[in-house]
């Protein structure tokens, strides 16, 4: 280091040493919190969320006990919902619960023990058929598979 | 010793690191008014990277099948933390790294980069480019998206076009006559394992090829610094070149996550074969230069298919592009104007042509 | 043509020019190609006797494989015209318009004969159409009214469910009003002729024609066909109820039915209209033109300042649905996953719809049930769509911490630059 004749350090020096200090502190604090930045989403995303309906193809309309003989319930599939029914005599069915005519969301009669649209008085039975009324298709049907605890339904899988 | 000095010192006595870096120590890049064009290059590779770390982490929950694919990525965009920023980085990057390829290339067409004893290298790095639009083509579909399904439909159709081999080649990309699942599948393991192989052994040959011939000097400034020698400019490439580039690399950084997060990539609305096309379907940008030249040519130009002449065309074009340099060699300077008028051409052209394309309904 | 001409007698020339093309006909097309005569002469007359074998191959008898003479009497196979229509050979003459119902329905309603060709094939209609208006007004003398033919054309007779059929469903509306629109036919009548008019305006024509649903009412939807009457002030509601079971339950229990039957309105009629049924808006409720409580009720009662009730409590749902919903766009356009929230609109919209349907119990306690429902579903969404506005704007902040970062990086790597190449 340059010294004066008279032994005091020269102020020049000292502004590069803090000017090295300053950058220093810059880059290290600058890489550490971009480093921070890229790896906490990524070790955020590393981890993996709940297991939720994945994709419009199983999802989990149910659960066991939850429906009385002779009821139904709506469930949502995907982006639209879908209706459960557990027969007089137990067994589930699953179904699209939109209606073929104008799209309304239909309901589970058990007065009836058919599938009723409230909108233009449409009648499904039990498999979806279009029985009486408006409605000119067929409401489409879904697999149900129970496992456990948990009322499946999924999509029908062609051959 | 200081610890880095430890380290060194024990790799060098296993693997004879010092011998091994001292070329990069070596390392100069010229420096001069369009020193700056240099960073494309080093970009360009910086996106690769990042497609690749983005692309293992979308492979930890993207599934490619035509009943999940979009559910998946669907899944990706809403449920998984942070899936929305992997995701469109990853979409954004690609589109950024095909612009930068493209702009490095003609920088190096410009700068005459491709001259001896660097043909190697632009070979590699032409069809490096094909391997970056492959890459571009065969990831597009993968979101399963309407967009997409129709793209990759028009895209594969024309493929179909070329004779004798058309046709062969579209079953083979398209999996089958149609596009289906089973185009999605095989594209697919284009996309993350054939592409990304191929491209990797090309990359280590562009790069070792870089790293022995050095950087190219512009011909004109070639001329004066060998004719005086105390003239010539250099910045030595590690760490001071390297330095500036990773700033340019943060920049990069910095604008990929803007524009994630300003402008998440879009999700669309599942393929559905059975819909008909959307009008006005057009290819992502980087193709739009040759969908729209397709589209101009007359549909039949003498007892040729206006599409196959088209097609055609392309691929002598392409092929052309790929043997450049050996079109031109040291003395003849009507060549080398010529292949600067036809580079000129071919930017305005593709510029022209992509924002025709964008226009044009 | 000139040569046979000046062979054949002036005065029977008209009868026997036909022939004459037929025995061309016949020398060049084969005899035998059809066992009917009739048409080989009658496709080559003038209207209104011209029956070409081309439109009679449409009919579906002639399908069936009934000819002329299953309806007309008379010998098909024989050319002359002579023979073919003699009494001897059964010929009834031409059918008097009164007298067409009687032959139609000496088949079809032989439910033994019917049975041959379709079992399933319905035989009531000669006797529901002695019930018809039409059908009284014949016997009574008046050969002006609609008889099988008239709906049902004749000669090109086509099955209901064929669209070119004149009694296919989109085609009804056509069929009813080329007599019932006319109004220098329909003179004399006390009824009106803009029937058809006003149903082209409605949302049942809109339905049926234009979109196509085959479910939607056409005039025999609500009057019958065979038996076609209006269904009566009284049972009116009874009509629309078999679509329309939710609103006729309500409509059942509630204070208006009594008031309406007492008075001798018809039902749903009074607020909808029975051909121009419009798309009920919640301007019904209002006080505009279109309102329809204010042609009874009187400003101020208690009546009117329950519908205003109604009217402000369907406003507010509705305008609760479009706030959601217009923050859930932009959450949406900004790249945020909000279709949970979507779906739950639906069934936010599904819940004004249902409200409007409840009106018609004249109870604002149900209506408001209602709507309660569906403004706790649409303030959720409201909420779900705030969540995400949240969740973009933390990205964002995000966003500009890492820019932050990156800006000190690079203000230190050049610094850094700058230290080592000083």
């Amino acid at each position: 280091m340059a010294t004066s004749d008279r032994g005091m350090i020269d102020p020049r020096d000292q502004l590069s040493v803090h000017r090295r200090k300053v950058v220093e502190v810059l880059l290290g604090s600058g890489f550490l919190a971009t480093a921070a930045a890229f790896v906490y989403p990524v070790l955020r995303y590393l981890v993996p969320p709940k297991p939720s309906d994945l994709g419009s193809d199983s999802v989990v309309a149910g659960r066991v006990g939850e429906l009385k003989p002779n009821s139904g319930k709506v469930f949502r599939f995907g982006n639209r919902p879908g209706l459960l029914i557990r027969t007089a005599s137990g067994e589930y069915r699953a179904m699209s619960a939109t209606c073929t005519h104008l799209s309304c969301t239909v309901q589970y009669r058990d007065d009836l023990r058919q599938v009723w649209c409230a909108c233009h008085n449409g009648k499904y039975d039990l498999n979806g058929r279009n029985i009486s009324g408006p409605p000119p298709r067929p409401l489409e049907g879904f697999e149900v598979q129970v496992r456990g605890e948990e009322i499946f339904v999924r999509r029908r899988q062609e051959a | 010793m200081s610890p880095l000095a430890q380290v060194r010192n024990w790799l060098d006595e296993r693997l004879e690191w010092d011998d091994l870096i001292a070329p990069l120590r070596k390392k100069a890049v010229p420096l001069h008014r369009l020193s700056y064009w240099y960073f494309l290059g080093g970009i360009t590779l910086f996106l690769f990277v990042i497609q690749v770390l983005t692309g293992i982490l979308l492979l930890l929950y993207y599934r490619p099948a035509a009943s999940e694919a979009f559910e998946s990525v669907q899944f990706i965009m809403t449920q998984v933390q942070f899936g929305w920023l992997i995701r469109s980085i990853h979409s954004w990057s690609a589109n950024l790294m095909i612009f930068t390829a493209f702009a490095h290339m003609f920088s190096v067409l410009f700068l005459k980069a491709y001259r001896k004893p660097r043909e190697l290298t632009w070979i590699s790095g032409v069809i490096l480019l094909f391997l970056v639009m492959g890459f571009g083509f065969s990831g597009y579909l993968l979101p399963w998206n309407t967009l997409a399904y129709f793209a990759t439909k028009v895209g594969t159709e024309i493929t179909g076009q070329v004779p004798v081999v058309g046709m062969p080649l579209m079953i083979f990309l398209r999996g089958g006559e149609e596009v289906t699942g089973a185009t999605l599948t095989r594209f697919f393991g284009f996309h993350v394992a054939v592409l990304p192989g191929m491209a990797t052994l090309l990359i280590l040959m562009h790069l070792l090829l870089v790293q022995r011939l050095g950087i190219s000097i512009p011909p004109k400034l070639e001329v004066q610094w060998s004719a005086n020698p105390s003239a010539k400019r250099e910045m030595k490439f590690f760490p001071n070149f390297l330095l500036r580039e990773l700033m340019a690399w943060y920049v990069a950084l910095g604008v990929l996550g803007a524009l994630a997060a300003l402008f998440p990539w879009n999700l669309g609305i599942k393929a559905d074969p059975f819909v008909s096309a959307p009008a006005g379907i057009k290819p992502e940008w980087y193709f739009l230069f040759m969908f729209q030249t397709l589209k101009l040519i007359p549909p039949k130009a003498w007892f040729i298919d206006g599409e196959v002449l088209g097609v055609l065309a392309f691929g002598l074009v392409g092929l052309l592009w790929l043997l450049l340099p050996f079109f031109e060699s040291d003395q003849s300077s009507r060549t080398k104007a010529w292949i600067t008028g036809l580079a000129v051409f071919a930017l305005v052209y593709m510029a022209g042509m992509s924002v025709y394309g964008h226009l044009a309904k | 043509m000139a040569i046979l001409q000046n062979k054949l007698r002036p005065f029977k020339a008209a009868r026997y020019v036909g022939l004459a093309g037929f025995v061309v006909l016949a020398a060049c097309v084969g005899f035998g190609q059809t066992a009917n005569s009739c048409l080989d002469c009658h496709s080559a007359l003038p209207d209104p006797l011209a029956v070409s074998q081309e439109k009679f191959s449409q009919d579906i008898h002639a399908q069936k494989g009934l000819t002329c003479a299953s309806c007309h009497g008379g010998d098909s196979t024989s050319d002359d015209p002579d023979k073919a229509m003699s009494r001897k050979a059964g010929w009834k003459g031409k059918t008097n318009r009164k007298q067409i119902p009687e032959l139609c329905g000496s088949c079809h309603s032989d439910p033994a004969y019917i049975r041959q060709f379709n079992p399933s094939l319905r035989t009531d209609q000669l006797g529901q159409y002695r019930t018809s208006v039409h059908g009284k007004r014949l016997a009574a003398g008046d050969a002006k009214v609609a008889v099988c033919t008239d709906c049902h054309s004749v000669h090109d007779l086509r099955a209901p469910s064929d669209p070119r059929s004149t009694v296919n469903p989109v085609n009804v509306a056509s069929t009813c009003s080329r007599c019932h629109s006319d109004a220098g036919y329909m003179k004399g009548y006390s009824i009106p002729t803009d029937q058809s008019a006003k149903y082209s305006t409605s949302v049942h024509h809109e339905a049926l024609a234009v979109r196509g649903d085959l479910s939607a009412p056409t005039c025999t939807t609500c009057h019958g066909n065979h038996g076609a009457a209006p269904p009566g002030v009284d049972r009116v509601q009874n009509v629309c109820s078999n679509c329309h079971a939710f609103q006729s339950q309500m409509y059942e229990k509630s204070s208006h039915k009594e008031a309406f039957q007492a008075a001798s309105l018809p039902g749903c009629v009074v607020c909808h209209s029975n051909h121009g049924i419009s798309h009920p808006t919640d301007a019904k409720l209002g006080t505009g033109p279109e309102a329809v409580c204010m042609k009874c009720h009187s400003p101020g009662d208690a009546c009117d300042q329950a519908r205003a009730g109604l009217l402000s409590d369907l406003g507010r749902l509705d305008e609760a649905i479009k706030t959601a919903g217009r923050i859930l766009a932009v959450a949406e356009s900004s790249g945020m996953e909000v279709s949970e929230a979507r779906l739950a609109q639906s069934q936010a919209q599904d819940s004004l719809t249902k409200a409007r349907v409840t009106i018609h119990s004249f109870r604002k306690d149900l209506v408001d049930q209602d709507i309660h429902a569906g403004l706790d579903i649409a303030a959720k969404n409201l909420q779900a769509g705030q969540k995400a506005m949240v969740e973009r704007n933390y990205r964002r902040g995000g966003l500009g911490m890492s820019i932050v970062a990156i800006g000190i990086v690079l203000a230190g790597l050049w610094l850094y630059i700058k230290k080592i190449e000083s």
